[in-house]
């Protein structure tokens, strides 16, 4: 190649491949290739791929009855899938239009309740068709051919001039030496990196603030009151009954902590109730109110059994019993729910007397000391 | 270069110049070919992650149509749609959009149901394709970066699993959410700190459900995009691995090539695994969000349980006795921590740290493309099995309500059985597990010295009855084959070296005389006929049963 040669386009030289091309275009010829057949070139390049195709099986002979029963049978499965597949076009499309209207109405056992099932059974009895037509077409009509294919090891030629490609970059670079240009890309790549995470400290916000996990809408004077907003009096409930009562605030049906079981205690109950200590007077007359929040994970304790006077929470089994103060006699829960002081108001209705004395809800780190 | 319409090896056909117009341009001729020649080991077993791929691509496909109909939001709205029953509640936004697809949108529900039965179907064949790597050993070295890879894939799964949960905002999934903003909450030292970033403020607040939205639609499934292109990318430059067998080494792969077999077999078990996928979603209802309710937090279902793969989570948290950790200064590690955040933390540490630990245990650090069949490694199958039976006592206990009400069990018993199962069951796995491996080990061995069972029993001249043995390959003077064991399967049976005829033809009655076949076989030297008639005591064990005799002369 020489330099003094300026061909248009060309930074000069002959405009041909390089010395270095080479591969299989330089052992094969295209009047060499155009002289083998397909089955010959197909094995060929499998080779250069370091396959090799060690024995084939040939599907069934061209005419054969094997061959027209496989065909048959690969044809039918299309043409169910097909059919299906149409089947499910039509259903979808022309309910509504010439078939009965799709839209289910919970009375309504006809059509409507199965128009979703019709869609499932025809379309997918459609997809699972064209899949077995494709499965079956392999099987019974592909030649099956057993090919091995080598495993190449790492190559020591590539690792050894990958190397000192990478090390000579590195060295050229200088960064081994240059100590000053190493220590401010250290400094450089600490201070972007802070600077890319620091919009994530706007996820970031103080728990503490308020005490909002050891607070509640409970204050002194909140009546309790049912979910559709009306009070309660002290012979509204049966012994025995248990009501999921909210505070009188706006929205408090919906907030997450202030769920409260008001229940009425039976008097065989009566005679065997141990509150806990300091909370002897939280309870009214036979009346006494405890959190609905479990305190293992937080879900509404719910099913109360008044036989054995146990409040149970149907996520992970805790029992609370409410003769002792709604102590956690069973599972994994580890604290009783808390009790929420009430009394009764001028006008006859329940109300807190305070919020509750202690966080309710799961337990955490630092509960104890808020 | 000039070429003519004579020079060898020019297309003439549409198609041909089409296709050298495209390589002219892109130069894919070669890639393209190592690409169809590439060969795929066949084993039914290696088809379980190709269903966890097309559950993916389904979710993908049935996702996307989900979004145009949902509102990822908590905004209080009162339900004015199809559906009588809920018809004036207030709900949020997010809860009467999931009541509007299913009720208001033409196949709406049927969409629904594809994604969430699809999602099952992800996470089930990852944890089975995870078995089938870890009991045939496919971890070892090379693979491990693709096993910690695949142990991603499964986290990331649960992730996108339960947030997807939660987006119809019904009062099941809220109740999951309010579990995990309790488990949250549980962690020592920052559980509040977290709980407040991750909900933006006390539960449940107005944010969670767009943040969730957001990483189950883009977050999270972009990373498992990014990671299944790198899972699979190492898998075809690191080649399947296969079972020892004829031919078979650890410097070949020996099956199909891509094109044709392999794609078409792979094509059909796309459209079987999205056919059944649209039949389930279809005719199997799942999650009908109507009949749970909008979410209200001072309500619950009984028997509410998560979708299967938190199961055992929701096992653990139930099983885990109350014991809260109280240190000085009034802190509190609760109860809930542990079975949760340190039993899942765990579990998935040592999974993903398995390979380095058996690595580092038996001191193999060869590189293996051949699986190993479990009973050879029975120290790994039994922790395996060992670690499974674990996993099913948790998920079973996560059920453990359920199944003290059907089968009318104590609910404390039931939650004891499970306390105590889940500590001894384990071991006995272990030691059974470890018991049955050997055996078969030794009932290998045994075929390969003595030969195949044929259930011919012979009388010999002196009144001793002998059942005569098929040996393998050839025999000494006692009637043993000095064949070695390795790794493939043996086999058992005389049908599986061509002992038996094979069978009639005809699915509801035979369409072929069953003599007929006899006759053929016999012909083709097929089945125990022909080995009676070829004389069975010189192939068999002598007639001697092997026996030291008086030497003859």
């Amino acid at each position: 190649m020489s330099t003094r040669e300026s061909a248009p386009g060309s930074t000069g030289g002959a405009d041909v491949p390089g010395p270095l091309h080479g591969g299989p275009d330089d052992d094969y010829t295209p009047e060499q290739l155009a002289a083998l057949t397909r089955e010959e070139l197909d094995l060929l390049g499998a080779r250069y791929d370091s396959v090799q195709v060690l024995h084939v099986d040939p599907g069934p002979e061209p005419g054969s009855a094997v061959e027209k029963q496989a065909v048959r049978q690969v044809a039918l499965t299309f043409a169910l899938a097909g059919l299906t597949a149409f089947a499910a076009f039509v259903v979808y499309v022309g309910s509504g239009w010439f078939l009965p209207d799709w839209q289910w109405d919970i009375t309504d056992s006809g059509w409507s309740a199965l128009f979703t099932p019709l869609i499932g059974a025809l379309g997918g009895l459609a997809l699972t068709l064209v899949g077995v037509g494709l499965v079956l077409y392999t099987k019974k009509l592909l030649p099956h051919e057993t090919a091995v294919q080598d495993k190449h090891d790492g190559s020591h030629f590539d690792r050894v001039t990958t190397g000192a490609t990478l090390v000579g970059g590195l060295h050229n670079s200088g960064l081994a030496r240059r100590k000053l240009i190493t220590r401010s890309l250290v400094f450089m790549g600490s201070g972007i990196g802070l600077m890319l995470v620091m919009p994530l400290g706007g996820l970031i916000r103080n728990p503490n603030t308020g005490d909002p996990l050891g607070t509640t809408s409970w204050a002194e004077g909140v009546r309790l009151v049912r979910d559709d907003g009306s009070p309660i009096r002290p012979g509204d409930q049966v012994p025995g009954s248990l009501e999921t009562v909210f505070p009188a605030v706006p929205g408090g049906n919906r907030q997450a902590d202030a769920a409260t079981m008001l229940i009425r205690l039976r008097p065989e109950q009566l005679s065997v109730e141990r509150p806990r200590n300091g909370q002897e007077d939280f309870g009214y007359g036979d009346y006494v109110a405890y959190s609905k929040i479990c305190t293992h994970a937080g879900c509404p304790v719910s099913l109360y059994e008044q036989e054995t006077s146990r409040i149970l929470c149907p996520c992970h089994q805790s029992q609370f019993d409410v003769t002792q103060g709604a102590k956690a006699v069973f599972g994994p829960a580890t604290r009783p729910l808390p009790q929420l002081p009430i009394t009764v108001d001028d006008e006859g209705f329940f109300v807190a007397r305070s919020d509750y004395i202690e966080a309710v809800g799961p337990t955490y780190w630092n509960r104890e000391r808020i | 270069m000039a070429r003519t319409a004579t020079a060898p090896g020019v297309p003439t056909t549409a198609l041909g110049k089409a296709a050298l117009e495209v390589d002219d341009r892109l130069i894919v001729a070669g890639p393209l070919r190592r690409t169809l020649n590439k060969v795929f080991p066949d084993h039914w077993s290696f088809l379980l992650g190709e269903i966890a791929l097309y559950a993916f691509v389904i979710l993908l496909l049935s996702g996307t149509y989900l979004t145009f109909f949902y509102d990822a939001s908590l905004r209080e709205v009162v339900y004015e749609g199809t559906y009588a029953p809920l018809r004036g509640l207030e709900m949020s936004a997010a809860y009467d959009s999931a009541l509007n697809l299913s009720f208001d949108v033409r196949g709406g529900l049927f969409m629904r149901q594809v994604h969430h039965w699809a999602a099952l179907l992800f996470v089930a064949a990852i944890v089975v394709h995870l078995l089938r790597i870890f009991f045939t050993g496919a971890f070892r070295r090379p693979r491990e970066t693709n096993w910690l890879i695949g142990v991603g894939l499964l986290l990331l799964a649960l992730g996108e699993g339960f947030t997807g949960y939660s987006l119809p905002d019904d009062l099941l999934s809220g109740t999951g959410l309010r579990i995990a903003s309790a488990i949250i909450l549980s962690i020592p030292v920052v559980g509040t700190w977290v709980h407040w970033a991750v909900f933006n403020g006390d539960y449940v607040g107005e944010y969670i459900i767009g943040r969730f939205y957001i990483a189950h639609v883009l977050i999270i499934p972009a990373i498992l995009l990014g990671l299944i292109a790198v899972h699979l990318l190492i898998l075809v430059k690191q080649k399947h691995t296969q079972f020892p067998g004829p031919g078979r080494t650890e410097h070949n792969v020996v099956g199909n090539r891509l094109f044709p077999a392999f794609a078409a077999k792979a094509s059909g078990l796309f459209f079987i695994v999205f056919g059944v996928v649209a039949a389930l979603g279809g005719l199997v209802q799942i999650n009908p969000v109507w009949l749970w309710g909008p979410y209200n937090p001072a309500q619950v279902s009984a028997a509410s349980q998560p979708d299967w793969y938190i199961m055992f989570l929701d096992g653990s948290t139930r099983l885990f006795p109350a014991w809260d950790i109280n240190l000085p200064g009034d802190y509190t590690i609760p109860a809930l921590f542990w079975p949760t955040v340190v039993i899942a933390g765990l579990i998935f540490t040592v999974l993903a740290l398995y390979p380095m630990i058996e690595r580092k245990l038996t001191r193999d650090t060869a590189s293996h493309h051949l699986l190993q069949r479990p009973r050879d490694v029975p120290v790994r199958t039994s922790l395996g099995v060992m670690a499974l039976t674990f996993y099913v006592v948790l998920m079973l206990s996560g059920a453990n309500d359920v199944i003290a009400e059907r089968f009318d069990i104590s609910l404390n018993a039931m939650t004891w059985a499970g306390r105590i199962g889940v500590l001894i069951l384990p071991p006995i796995a272990y030691v059974m597990t470890y018991r049955i491996c050997l055996g078969l080990q030794k009932h290998d061995r045994e075929v390969l010295e003595h030969g195949l069972e044929t259930g011919v029993i012979r009388r010999l001249p002196h009144g001793e009855f002998i059942e005569v043995h098929q040996p393998l390959g050839p025999v000494d003077e006692h009637g043993h084959s000095q064949l070695a064991y390795g790794g493939a399967p043996v086999p058992k049976r005389m049908n599986q070296v061509g002992g038996a005829r094979r069978a009639i033809r005809g699915f509801f009655k035979p369409i072929e005389e069953p003599a007929q076949v006899e006759l053929e076989q016999r012909r083709d030297e097929h089945g125990l006929a022909a080995a009676e008639s070829r004389e069975l005591t010189t192939s068999g064990r002598p007639s001697d049963g092997g026996r030291p005799q008086e030497p003859r002369d």
